[in-house]
């Protein structure tokens, strides 16, 4: 008896190892350029992600930026890692980056703020750029793109192919962008749609797909018909709005399309490539210092784009959107243009005001529309 | 074709619940068997990260299943060895296990994150799946679904109506005297473990061939530690943990159709209401005579066998 189950269990050991096995050979490691094949001097730069490269989402936007430097720059050393905590692992990470000669680092997610000043306070001849952070120094920059202005365009096209005027958000945290977020596409949406109304649902969490999955369902049992979200892969949320026969609107990287061949409408991605290359030039040239140093991207630049468009959205509604996207880009309207009253009746910008350009860091109120919600 | 409240929390209730079960289910034959394992949440990952890649590489859910369960019981083994061949500190056991499997599975999952796969798909049951109000939420899911409370019968069964059960509880409540009975302690805590092992696997691969379709590193999220929670909710029987698993997956499910509702109380709070259910429970109940924590989870062994 005793040795039929020691029998078992190594058989079933020797299947996992195997099936281990054939997992490692699988994955394989980004190519990396010889530096100074060309002739050019070797320059080396480090990205580090918080969670996976293909995620479709926040870290897969930050892994692409990676690969067209690397496509723009062939002798730039891209060195990257992934799944790094925040906390002193990334510090740890950094170094070991710097040792391998890195002049530039990009820690690429929010909770890599503090630990990178740490270690950029003691290399004053490496460059940081960091996302969305809210504290710099001389060789530590912050760059991010706004985008309520696509949020409310691709809110003009939910609004118009909801047919329950039913409109859902998954956000991670009730922070001022993500509500911004909110805010804008729910304006968006009832611009062309006065009956649109958003639920919304926040799961405390930027990445946890069991509750994601379970939001986007109880949305869709609420009548939602479209779909968008601020989480870190928004892969669950829109193969289960796939699944339960809804729209979707993504949100972070361009690559979401293909978990939701029906029912993609269109989705909001940033891409870095091109600032990035930018800011490796400047390193070379010695003038990154006098660069801003904190960048923020808009329509006007190339930071910011929006996802191609599913097979489901009709042609009329392309040309309001891409009509709209045009009056952004000309200066020619506005997010928040008033009157703009909050969900509790009051009014927050008056008729004729516009909004504060520094809402997006700290509005704490959602727009008519949005259900619910207290503070 | 929005449907009502009642509706809403059952159905995602199923869905949440299930995983969870089968994880608790899992736990609770081990704890009987005298060994409480914080490592539960690594076998689970194990589990979900196993069963996603051979789903992806085979295009077969089913096999997807069976490999999850394998590597979950196969997981549990090295955990088995420590705590009752080396005799190895169980809670520090489990827990370093539980960072090993983090770790593991990243590496094992880091080229199937954002890979698409069919997955398990819901068969719903004829005649069943019409019922008014409970007919989608309980009678559309997958055969995993449908098996969980099954299996926790089951469980109930092996531990109270067989031979191997009741050896395997005075085992749990003390080794040396079942020894001293000719029983063989090691043998029965490692059959416990594979056992554990199995259905812990299967949560694991609920959630990631069934529920969500997909793999991302650490997508258990704590339901492992939550499950060996609901083993005391439960008072180390499996049909209670059935009741356990359904009152969490509810509240889950609850909060989530409150925010989806517009209900007007902050994410954070609502966002409590899963755990503060579970501790009201316990403080209702937790003092009910015949409530019995398995002797051995206290003792060390020190004998062979």
């Amino acid at each position: 008896m005793l040795n039929r189950f020691l029998k078992l269990v190594a058989w079933s050991m020797a299947g996992a190892a195997i099936l281990a096995a054939a997992a490692c050979a699988g994955s394989s490691s980004a190519p990396n350029a010889a530096a100074g094949a060309d002739g050019h001097a070797p320059f080396t730069m480090g990205v580090i992600h918080v969670g996976s490269k293909t995620d479709a989402g926040y870290n897969q936007a930050h892994a692409e930026a990676a690969a067209v430097v690397q496509r723009n720059l062939p002798y730039v050393k891209v060195l990257e890692a992934e799944n790094i905590a925040e906390n002193a692992d990334v510090s740890r990470v950094i170094e070991n980056m710097i040792s391998q000669g890195a002049k530039f680092i990009v820690p690429a997610s929010f909770g890599y703020l503090d630990p990178g000043l740490d270690v950029a306070s003691k290399h004053p001849d490496v460059m940081f750029d960091h996302p969305a952070g809210f504290k710099q120094a001389d060789n530590f920059h912050t760059f991010w793109a706004t985008s309520d202005q696509q949020s409310y365009a691709l809110g003009i096209a939910a609004g118009k192919m909801t047919k329950t005027n039913k409109l859902g958000f998954i956000g991670g945290f009730k922070i001022p962008n993500v509500i911004d977020t909110i805010n804008a596409f729910t304006l968006g949406a009832r611009s062309v749609n006065p009956k649109a109304e958003m639920h919304v649902i926040f799961d405390n969490t930027w990445s946890d797909p069991g509750k994601e999955a379970a939001s986007t369902n109880a949305l869709a049992d609420q009548g939602v018909d479209v779909i968008t979200m601020i989480v870190d892969s928004p892969i669950t949320i829109v193969q289960t709005a796939e699944q339960r026969g809804i729209y979707s609107v993504g949100f972070h990287s361009t690559e979401v399309q293909k978990y939701a061949p029906k029912g993609w409408i269109s989705g909001i991605g940033f891409t870095w490539g091109g600032f990035l290359t930018r800011e490796i030039q400047s390193i070379e040239k010695g003038t990154w210092k006098s660069n801003p140093k904190n960048l923020l991207g808009d329509l006007n630049t190339d930071m910011v784009t929006l996802a191609p468009w599913g097979p489901a959205v009709p042609n009329d509604v392309k040309t309001m959107v891409e009509a709209k996207i045009a009056d952004f880009k000309a200066g020619k309207a506005q997010v928040f243009t008033g009157p703009v009253k909050d969900n509790k009746g009051s009014v927050k910008i008056p008729a004729g005001q516009k909004g504060d350009p520094s809402l997006v860091n700290t509005i704490d109120w959602f727009v008519e529309g949005v259900i619910g919600q207290g503070s | 074709m929005s449907t009502s409240f009642f509706e809403g929390v059952l159905s995602s209730a199923a869905l949440s619940g299930t995983s969870i079960l089968y994880a608790t289910v899992g736990e609770v034959i081990g704890e009987r068997s005298g060994i409480v394992n914080l490592g539960l949440e690594g076998v689970m990952l194990v589990g979900a990260v196993i069963g996603f890649v051979v789903t992806a590489e085979t295009g077969n859910p089913y096999v997807g299943v069976l490999a999850a369960a394998l590597a979950g019981a196969t997981f549990n083994m090295i955990f088995a060895y420590l705590v009752v061949t080396r005799r190895g500190n169980q809670l520090a056991s489990g827990l370093a296990l539980m960072f090993f499997a983090l770790g593991l599975t990243a590496i094992i999952g880091k080229s199937y994150v954002g890979k698409p796969i069919g997955g398990l798909k819901d068969t719903p049951i004829p005649g069943l799946a019409n019922l008014p109000q409970i007919g989608h939420a309980l009678f559309e899911k997958d055969l995993l679904v449908y098996s969980v409370i099954p299996v926790a019968i089951a469980a109930w069964l092996l531990l109270y109506r067989t031979s191997w059960g009741l050896r395997m509880r005075a085992v749990g409540e003390d080794k040396t005297v079942a020894f001293a009975a000719g029983l063989k302690p090691h043998r029965l805590q490692y059959q416990a473990l594979f056992v554990a092992g199995l259905l812990g696997g299967i949560g694991g691969g609920h959630l990631s061939i069934a529920y969500t379709k997909t793999w991302q590193e650490g997508m258990t999220a704590g339901a492992g530690f939550i499950a060996v929670g609901l083993v005391i909710f439960a008072a180390w029987s499996p049909i209670r943990a059935i009741l356990g698993a359904v009152l969490f997956g509810g509240a889950v499910a609850v909060q989530l159709q409150l925010q989806a509702r517009g209900s007007n109380v902050s994410p954070f709070l609502l966002d409590m209401i899963p755990y503060v259910v579970v501790l009201v429970v316990l403080m209702l109940f937790g003092r009910v005579k015949g409530r019995v924590v398995p002797a051995g989870l206290k003792n060390v062994f020190e004998g062979t066998g």
